[in-house]
């Protein structure tokens, strides 16, 4: 499958940029998944605005215990420690387990929130470190939490006018541990069921169950999970009414991420 | 002193210097001045009536439907099978739509993505009508094919009488089993360009194929042209596992239009074409019913196997093909006393099966062998002392079995202990003992391959294989041309065949050249498929190669003033023995075209060309054999399969290049594996395709076939030249039914058994829980 014929825009500041969306462009970051959909006809925009080369749309700064990473920031230069200290490497642990390499090197932070895949790593693992996205509008910036963002099946908050423009995150103690587990047949597939729990001592945990073809799950009571990870698995599956498999795999996601932490 | 560079040497490939620096030439690296890309508008439904195409206005002479191709004749693939339907498929579809992806319409244009532009600007309208999905379900009132009497391309049966057997056996089980419809994968898709040549009135098709002389044939019957008239070449094929063994309805659309227009046209597979419409595979249900003995030896099987053959015979291998083999090849390497088999090949809206590396071996070894485990487990005996019950021994080689299989050479036995020794059972058992869930899995199977004449006459597919010829000539500078109507596409020929000369004529491999992919260029062959080309081929080359050797030692006996009885070949010269004076190939060959007044008068006129003809005696094909060993480790909480170790232990008689043969086993596994754990095309209830990339079509990575632990016996083959057998599928046969065993062990404690293929998670646990419900 070839694309359809479209237009293609490089804004070069971010006016620029909100007025193509305003008049209709489809924003593109590393085409990682809007690729393959233009290819299979399944998004037919008439304008690509390719926000590759806004100022601050990669690349990541600190300050006061907080880290904003650039929605443009490649999964490839997170996993390479883009992102100091401890959540930095959770990070690029994080980053380390999408895909492959090819797809790293190209695919965004950003653009693959935005995207909102329920089974995208970002999207299953951001709300449990408590992240921020940042949207820009015609109003300016508006702070959306990370487990508020995506709403649905390749939903999310962000307006119409609006364009995700960073992430930001609380940076962590070296004594922040941390548990991940998903399922993928092989490297690169889609995940069938995620688990992310953060603990930080002195701070109360925090899971996310994700991949379940919904938006991702925190979880409410997550030191139960930690207390007796078995049981509280069962109950948190319980009610999501997921076919039998469906349901074991996301039970053994919650239970191995309370070991791995 | 010289290193062997003949059979048996693991020379390295010649062809590799082009591909591993991706100079290789495929379909698509090829383009013409004024060429015209094609966007296939295809069916988007399983089953209707009707179809009706509204051109896009203003387009509308870009874009052709059946109506306008006429005089071009559907695709017929008969077999001479009692009772065998042939279906008749349209080139671009006509009253009726038989699967999705189906050909409707050709859209051209100069490039693909406004060709697409194109067939997405078609409308359709069809009346839908019900849709034949299951293979089991097809007695129904719909007909897929509007003049048959049912949905049923044919029936084969044998009929032994098992009736006495339940009085007598110790041991009698059944098992309701299923391979699923799967889709072949090569790099490469089908590509075609399709050009006519006005100076030579000939139509020249440019086509990624395994077989170009079968297609000339299949092409002239559709076109109505003679056979001098099509010219087909087939450059470098990026594998072809026997998707490349079919004529596509593709290529007689490009062929058709290019003659009409006067243009260059060019169509490229892409993957959804590929994995969704054309390359589906493997799709077999059985029933299998065994009786043994309380030592394990069979008293009898029962076998009731169908085939989803889709929804046309393909040509050439005919729907027949994976269901009449069944009934040939279900008694494996074993002395079977008594068979009863009724097979059926049912049709369905979908696209038709096509034969896949293995054929219906894969299937049926999977039966077979899991069905061995299930009666070993009923018996609390061992899967080796089964096996070991009922294989055929080497004493009784050359073996008849009863449905008339001649097994050429071999030790069963011994491979089946060679394999059962290098896999650490006890430790497993320890492992098991501690309640992990592992398992171990043996399968052992022979594979037929250079099967000829008096194999495929009594199927009368539309090709039957004859003897095998090659084309030699020597050119003035003393290279050897081999021109070979067969086609490489992974399997090393330009190398493997270079060594047969070297074996033969001593002249070194780089002073060979291996012409093949192009009819116009060689003799007529069948082409690839079968395992049949080191035989075959090789047989026909050092047929060749020794009339060739005939006529150089005459010319330089004479040159040398000695009888040719004292004259050698080696190391590319001609020598006497006595003196060790010799004249190289080269000086023979420059002697005959440019210095003929120095030939003896009696030379042969015939020169340094000749084509020369092999066919092995009996040509009943050689039996390949090997015995697979894995080891898994089953996720309880998710189903997930580990292989921990993968053993094989393969007889393929003389290995002409063992690197080479080593190379063919591996990407066969890796293959297997797919068949075993992750490949699978799903339809839903309405036909539809449910993967239409390889994000839903899972293949296994690199990261998913484990390291390999090969070992090779070598028993020659008395029947073929060398000894050599063929081998070319064998790494693909095994996996699934080793894999499941394995898993079966590991599950048995557990009261669980998996029957289906792939053994996904999903299918792993839910055995699982049906066994513990929780």
């Amino acid at each position: 499958m070839k694309a359809a014929a479209f237009d293609y825009s490089r804004p070069t500041d971010w006016p620029e940029a909100l007025q193509l969306l305003q008049a209709g462009a489809r924003p593109a970051a590393g085409t990682q998944s809007l690729g393959p959909m233009l290819n299979f006809r399944l998004s037919l925009p008439q304008r690509l605005a390719d926000l590759r080369h806004l100022p601050g749309y990669t690349g990541v700064t600190l300050s006061n215990h907080v880290v904003r990473i650039g929605a443009g920031t490649t999964h490839a230069a997170i996993e390479d420690g883009a992102v100091p200290g401890r959540l930095g490497a959770i990070l690029a642990a994080i980053a380390s387990r999408i895909a492959y390499r090819a797809i790293r090197n190209r695919g965004t932070i950003g653009g693959s929130l935005a995207h909102a895949d329920p089974a995208a790593d970002w999207v299953a693992t951001l709300p449990a470190l408590d992240a921020t996205a940042i949207a820009i509008g015609p109003q300016g910036e508006r702070r959306i939490p990370a487990a508020a963002f995506v709403l649905g099946l390749f939903t999310t908050a962000l307006a119409e006018n609006e364009l995700l423009q960073a992430i930001e995150l609380p940076t962590l103690p070296e004594t922040a541990r941390w548990g991940h587990w998903k399922f993928c047949r092989k490297p690169g597939e889609f995940s069938r069921a995620t688990a992310c729990i953060l603990h930080t001592p002195g701070h109360p945990p925090k899971a996310v169950l994700a991949a379940l073809d919904a938006p991702p799950l925190m979880i409410p009571d997550p030191a139960a999970l930690l207390a007796d990870p078995a049981i509280t698995a069962a109950r948190i599956v319980a009610p999501l009414k997921l076919d039998p498999w469906r349901a074991a795999i996301a039970r053994t996601a919650l239970c191995r991420a309370v070991q791995a932490l | 002193m010289t290193t062997n560079q003949g059979v048996g040497a693991s020379l390295r490939r010649k062809e590799d210097a082009r591909f591993l620096r991706g100079r290789g030439r495929y379909v698509a690296d090829i383009t013409r001045p004024g060429m015209l890309e094609v966007a296939f508008l295809r069916s988007p439904v399983a089953h209707a009536r009707n179809p009706i195409v509204t051109k896009p206005k203003g387009q509308e002479h870009h874009v052709y439907l059946a109506e306008d191709l006429a005089g071009i004749a559907p695709i017929r693939a008969h077999s001479a099978l009692p009772g065998f339907r042939p279906s008749v498929q349209p080139i671009l579809a006509t009253t009726k739509l038989r699967y999705v992806g189906e050909l409707i319409a050709a859209c051209l244009a100069p490039s693909r993505a406004a060709a697409e532009d194109l067939a997405g600007d078609c409308a359709l309208d069809y009346e839908t009508l019900p849709a034949i999905v299951d293979m089991l379900q097809t007695r129904t009132e719909t007909r897929i094919h509007d003049d048959w009497p049912d949905n049923i391309f044919v029936e084969t049966r044998r009929d032994d009488d098992l009736s006495h057997l339940d009085a007598i056996a110790a041991a009698k089980i059944t098992r309701r089993l299923r391979t699923a419809r799967q889709s072949m994968a090569p790099l490469e898709g089908r590509g075609v360009l399709a050009e006519w040549d006005p100076r030579l009135e000939q139509l020249i098709l440019t086509t990624s194929t395994q077989m170009p002389h079968v297609t000339k044939t299949g092409l002239a019957e559709c076109l109505g042209l003679d056979e001098g008239q099509i010219r087909v070449i087939s450059p470098d094929v990026g594998g072809g596992f026997g998707y490349k063994g079919i004529l596509l309805p593709e290529e007689v659309v490009c062929a058709t239009l290019a003659m009409r227009l006067d243009r260059p046209v060019r169509w490229i597979e892409d993957r959804l074409e590929q994995l969704a419409a054309n390359a589906n595979c493997r799709e077999h249900h059985y029933v299998v019913t065994a009786w043994a003995a309380a030592d394990g030896a069979l008293l009898g099987i029962e076998v009731d196997a169908t085939v989803d053959a889709g929804a046309y015979s393909a040509y050439p291998f005919s729907a027949c093909l994976e269901a009449a083999q069944i009934g040939s090849i279900f008694p494996g390497p074993y002395i079977l006393p008594l068979f009863r088999c009724h097979t059926t090949s049912a049709c369905t809206n979908k696209p038709p099966i096509l034969p896949y590396r293995g054929v219906a071996r894969t299937g049926v070894c999977y039966a077979m062998e899991t069905t061995l485990d299930a009666l070993a487990r009923t018996l609390a005996i061992t899967p080796q002392a089964i096996r070991l019950a009922n294989l055929v021994p080497p004493t009784a080689m050359p073996y008849r079995n009863l449905v008339g299989k001649v097994f050429d050479s071999g030790d069963y036995p011994e491979a089946l202990r060679r394999a059962a020794a290098a896999i650490d059972i006890p430790a497993i058992q320890a492992r098991q003992a501690l309640g992990e869930c592992v398992g171990v899995g043996l399968a052992i199977f022979c594979e037929q391959g250079a099967h000829g004449t008096s194999v495929y006459h009594g199927w009368g597919i539309p090709f039957v294989p004859g003897y095998e010829q090659v084309h030699l000539r020597l050119t003035p500078d003393g290279v050897l041309e081999i021109r070979t109507g067969v086609h490489s596409h992974g399997q090393g020929l330009e190398t493997t065949l270079a060594q047969v000369a070297n074996e033969i004529l001593g002249i070194h491999p780089d002073r060979v050249r291996i012409v093949l992919g192009d009819t116009a260029l060689t003799p007529y062959s069948t082409g690839t498929w079968g395992s049949r080309c080191m035989v075959m081929a090789g047989g026909a080359v050092a047929e060749g190669c020794k009339q060739l050797a005939a006529r150089l030692t005459a010319i330089a006996a004479a040159l040398l003033q000695v009888p040719p009885t004292e004259l050698h070949l080696s190391n590319g010269a001609v020598s006497r023995q006595d003196t060790g004076a010799s004249i190289t190939i080269a000086e023979v060959a420059k002697t005959w075209y440019r210095r003929p007044q120095n030939l003896p008068a009696d030379v042969n006129q015939g020169g340094l060309e000749l084509t020369a003809g092999y066919r092995p005696d009996p040509d009943t094909g050689t039996h390949s054999y090997a015995c697979h060993a894995a080891t898994v480790r089953v996720d309880t909480d998710t189903g997930a399969v580990t292989i921990e170790t993968y053993v094989i232990v393969e007889d393929g008689g003389v290995l002409v290049n063992p690197m080479i043969v080593d190379g063919q086993v591996i990407g066969g596994l890796a293959q297997g594996i797919g068949t075993a754990l992750y490949e699978e095309m799903p339809f839903d209830d309405h036909g539809q395709p449910l993967a239409a990339t390889l994000a839903d079509y899972l293949l296994p990575g690199a990261s998913e076939i484990p390291e390999l632990r090969l070992d090779h016996m070598e028993t020659p083959s008395p029947w073929t030249t060398f000894g050599q057998k063929g081998i070319g599928e064998s790494g693909a046969i095994g996996p699934p039914a080793a894999i499941v065993n394995a898993i079966n062990d590991a599950l048995a404690t557990r009261g669980a058994e998996v029957f289906d293929l792939p053994a996904t998670p999903q299918r792993v646990l839910a055995a699982l829980q049906a066994a513990s419900p929780q």
